[in-house]
C-alpha cells in the first residue's frame, strides 16, 4: 500500500539533495571546526556556508545565525535570555495558542515570580491585536507570538504586532518554526529580535534547529560551554544537519513560490472537494490568512482519531487537533482557544502538504475521505438523532 | 500511535452489530458530545429472557468503537444476570487488551450495559447519588471509588485512564488522590463535601444568570456584556455599549456582574474582562 503523507506540520521527509549534502560530513569530513588544522577548518567553512544559506531565507545577517538542536531550544533560549537580560522587568506576554515549546515554559516561569498575560484568539483564529497592546507595560520583558499556527495555520500580522512591540522597547521572540519556508519572510523589515526555526519542518533532518538573534539584542546562552556559535551556544556542532539545513534552506528559497502556487492550489482543491462533498464540515481558522499547504477541517459529531485510523488503514497520513490522539482527553487548547463548538472539535483533521505531494494523491484522499466520515457517522448516535431532526436538510 | 491489537483493529474496522432496535427492551445511554465518548446501546430479550439481539450506536475514538461491538458479541444469548456479572476488564480481556489511556472506553461499554438493564428494569441510575469529584468530565467519587476498587487502581493517571477523572483543568488530583488513598486503606475518608456542579451546568447556569439577572440591568444604562468563556471559576467577559467606554465598568464588573454570580452561581467565581 502507497504512503500519501499530508502531515508535514509535523515532520518532513529529508530532501535527497539535502540527505547527498550531509552524506560527506558523516565519513571522510569528519573534522571538527574548531581545529586548528585544515581537516577541521575546511568543514569549518561549510558551516558558514549554510549560516549564509539560513540567513538568506529569513533576510537576516549571516552572524545573527545561531544553530541549536531543535525549535524548543531555539525558543527555550529566546525566552530566558530575553529575561535574564532584564532582570528587573517581571511580565511576559504570549498567545493561547502558542506550541508547547513556548506555552509550557511560559506557564513553567509565571509559577516561578513572572506575571503571564496570554492574548486570545478569536473565532477564525486571529489574534487580539488591541488586547495585546493594552496589556504592554514597562515591566514586560518579552513578547512571544508565533508566526503561524501549527494546527489552523492562521498567520498573525507578525510585522505590524512586533514594530509596536518595539516602540515600547520590549524584547520581541517569534516561533516562527511553521512560517518559515511556507511563506516569504524578511526578518529585517519586522522588530523581530529573535526568531526560532527547526531544519525537519523544512526538510532538513530532526536534530537542528535556528534562533536568529537581531545584532544588538542582549542575549545570554542557555547552552554554557565552549565558544561555538560565538558564545551564543555551547557544544560541538551537529555538522551534517547544519550543512544539511543550509541545503534544505537553499531550497527552500527556492521552493517558496511553488508553495505558495502549487502547493497552494493542491490544498484549495482538498479542502473544497472535501466540503463540497461531506456536509457539515469545517474549516476550522481564517481562510485568507493562512499558511499555503495548512487546512483544519472539522467534522461535525465524529471523532478524530476514529476517522485517522480509518485514513491509517488506506495509508494517508494527518493528524488531528482531537483528544484521543494525544493521550490527553481534552481537544487541543488551540481548537479550544478558539472556541471551536465540540461537535466539531473533538472530529477535527488537519492536513498539511509540501511540495512532494501529488495532484494524483489529493485525488486519492479527495476519493477516500466521503466513505471514512460517511460510515463512522453510520455509527455515531449524535450524527443519527442530527439527521432525524432534519430530514429534509442532510440525506 | 496506539498499540491496538488486531482484535481491536477488527472490531474498529468491521463493528458488529452497529445500529438501532425499535423498541428495544432496554436502552442505555451514555456519555456525551462534549465529553469526545457516548454509547447507546440496545438489547431486545428472547421468550426464555436471554438477549437475543443488541446492538449500538458510537460516537468515539476506535477503542470505544471496538469496545462497544465487542460487548454486543458478549451479552448475545446471556440472561440479564448473567450480562450484569460482566466487567470492563472482561471487555478488555475480550478485545486482546486495551491501552492503559483507553481503559476508560471499557468501562463505557459497562456503564452503558447497566443502564440498559437498569431502564428495563424500570430503575433509573441516579448520577446525583455520588459527589461531583471532576467537573471537566462530570465524574463522581462514587464512580471513582468503583473504578479503584474493581480495577486495583494505585495512581491518579490510573483513574484518569478508567473514567477519565482529572484529564481536563487537573483541579480535583487531590481529591482523587484522597479517594485511592481511602480506598486503598491508608487514610481515613474525609468528610463529604457540598455538591458541586459539573462544569456544563455551571456554564449554562452562568449563561441564565447573563440573560435572566445581568443583562436586562446593563441594557438599562445602554450597556451590555457578553460572555466569552469559563475557564474553571473564572468568567471571562466583554463588555459592550457604553459600559465599554464607561470608567465605572470595573465596578460595575467586580460588584454587580461578580456578586451576581457568586450569589446565584457558585462563591468561587471571579469575572474578568477580557
Amino acid at each position: 500500500m502507497k504512503t500519501v503523507y499530508v502531515d508535514n506540520n509535523a515532520t518532513t521527509r529529508v530532501a535527497p539533495q539535502v540527505l547527498e549534502a550531509m552524506q560527506p560530513y558523516f565519513s571522510e569530513c569528519y573534522g571538527n571546526p574548531s581545529s586548528m588544522h585544515s581537516f577541521g577548518g575546511d568543514v569549518a567553512k561549510k558551516i558558514k556556508e549554510a549560516r549564509t544559506a539560513v540567513a538568506g531565507l529569513i533576510g537576516a545577517d549571516p552572524e545573527e545565525i545561531v544553530f541549536t538542536s531543535c525549535g524548543t531550544e531555539s525558543d527555550s533560549t529566546a525566552i530566558r535570555a530575553a529575561i535574564h537580560s532584564n532582570p528587573g522587568k517581571r511580565h511576559i506576554i504570549t498567545t493561547r495558542v502558542e506550541h508547547p515549546a513556548v506555552k509550557n515554559l511560559c506557564e513553567h516561569l509565571s509559577k516561578n515570580g513572572y506575571r503571564l498575560t496570554v492574548v486570545p484568539v478569536d473565532c477564525d483564529g486571529r489574534l487580539d491585536t488591541d488586547f495585546l497592546v493594552r496589556n504592554l507595560s514597562d515591566d514586560t520583558a518579552v513578547v512571544s507570538i508565533m508566526w503561524a499556527n501549527n494546527e489552523s495555520g492562521v498567520i498573525f500580522p507578525l510585522e505590524e504586532i512586533s514594530q509596536t512591540v518595539k516602540e515600547r522597547n520590549i524584547v520581541f521572540h517569534t516561533d516562527a518554526v511553521q512560517a518559515v519556508g511556507k511563506i516569504p519572510i524578511n526578518i529585517g523589515r519586522t522588530g523581530v529580535d529573535m526568531l526560532s526555526l527547526s531544519g525537519h519542518k523544512i526538510h532538513a533532518p530532526k536534530g537542528i534547529g535556528v534562533l536568529y538573534v537581531r545584532k544588538g539584542t542582549k542575549f545570554s546562552p542557555f547552552l554554557i560551554g565552549g565558544h561555538q556559535e560565538s558564545g551564543r551556544r555551547g557544544g560541538t556542532e551537529n555538522v551534517p544537519a547544519i550543512i544539511g539545513l543550509g541545503k534544505a534552506c537553499e531550497l527552500a528559497a527556492g521552493h517558496i513560490e511553488a508553495e505558495n502556487t502549487r502547493v497552494k492550489g493542491l490544498r484549495d482543491k482538498l479542502e473544497a472537494e472535501i466540503l463540497q462533498q461531506i456536509p457539515h464540515a469545517i474549516v476550522n481558522g481564517d481562510r485568507d490568512h493562512r499558511l499555503p499547504n495548512t487546512t483544519s477541517i472539522g467534522f461535525e459529531y465524529v471523532e478524530g482519531e476514529a476517522i485517522l485510523l480509518m485514513m491509517d488503514a488506506l495509508g494517508i497520513c494527518a493528524s488531528s487537533g482531537s483528544a484521543c490522539t494525544s493521550g490527553s482527553l481534552e481537544p487541543s487548547h488551540v481548537l479550544r482557544a478558539m472556541g471551536v463548538p465540540f461537535t466539531s472539535a473533538h472530529g477535527s483533521i488537519r492536513f498539511s502538504l509540501s511540495i512532494y505531494n501529488t495532484e494524483e494523491e489529493i485525488d486519492y484522499i479527495i476519493e477516500k475521505m466521503p466513505p471514512i466520515i460517511a460510515r463512522l457517522r453510520q455509527l455515531s448516535p449524535f450524527w443519527q438523532d442530527f439527521i432525524k431532526k432534519q430530514p429534509a436538510a442532510v440525506g | 500511535m496506539w498499540e491496538y491489537t488486531d482484535k481491536v483493529k477488527d472490531h474498529f474496522l468491521n463493528p458488529r452489530n452497529v445500529g438501532e432496535i425499535e423498541n428495544p427492551d432496554g436502552l442505555g445511554e451514555v456519555g456525551s458530545l462534549a465529553c469526545g465518548d457516548a454509547l447507546k446501546l440496545y438489547f431486545k430479550l428472547d421468550e426464555n429472557k436471554r438477549i437475543s439481539e443488541a446492538k449500538f450506536q458510537t460516537f468515539g475514538c476506535a477503542s470505544a468503537i471496538a469496545s462497544s461491538s465487542a460487548l454486543t458479541e458478549m451479552v448475545k444469548g446471556l440472561t440479564l444476570e448473567e450480562a450484569a456479572k460482566i466487567t470492563n476488564e472482561d471487555i478488555a480481556t475480550y478485545l486482546g487488551g486495551l491501552p492503559k489511556e483507553k481503559m476508560h472506553c471499557s468501562v463505557m461499554g459497562r456503564d452503558a450495559l447497566e443502564h440498559a438493564i437498569a431502564d428495563y428494569r424500570g430503575q433509573k441510575i441516579q448520577k446525583s447519588e455520588g459527589r461531583i469529584v471532576c467537573e471537566c468530565f462530570g465524574v463522581t467519587d462514587l464512580e471513582i471509588e468503583r473504578a479503584i476498587r474493581e480495577n486495583n487502581l494505585k495512581t491518579i493517571e490510573d483513574v484518569t485512564a478508567y473514567v477519565k477523572a482529572g484529564g481536563g483543568c487537573g483541579n480535583c488530583h487531590d481529591n482523587i488522590q484522597e479517594i485511592i488513598d481511602s480506598v486503598q486503606g491508608q487514610a481515613l475518608p474525609k468528610k463529604p463535601q457540598p455538591a458541586r456542579l459539573t462544569n456544563i451546568q455551571k456554564i449554562k447556569l452562568i449563561e441564565e444568570t447573563l440573560e435572566r439577572e445581568i443583562r436586562p440591568a446593563l441594557k438599562k444604562d445602554g450597556g451590555d456584556i457578553e460572555l466569552i468563556d469559563v475557564d474553571g471559576n473564572h468568567v471571562l467577559v466583554k463588555l459592550r455599549g457604553t459600559c465599554a467606554t464607561c470608567k465605572a465598568s470595573q465596578v460595575t464588573l467586580k460588584h454587580y456582574v461578580e456578586s451576581k454570580l457568586k450569589e446565584l452561581v457558585t462563591p468561587e467565581i471571579v469575572v474578568e474582562e477580557v
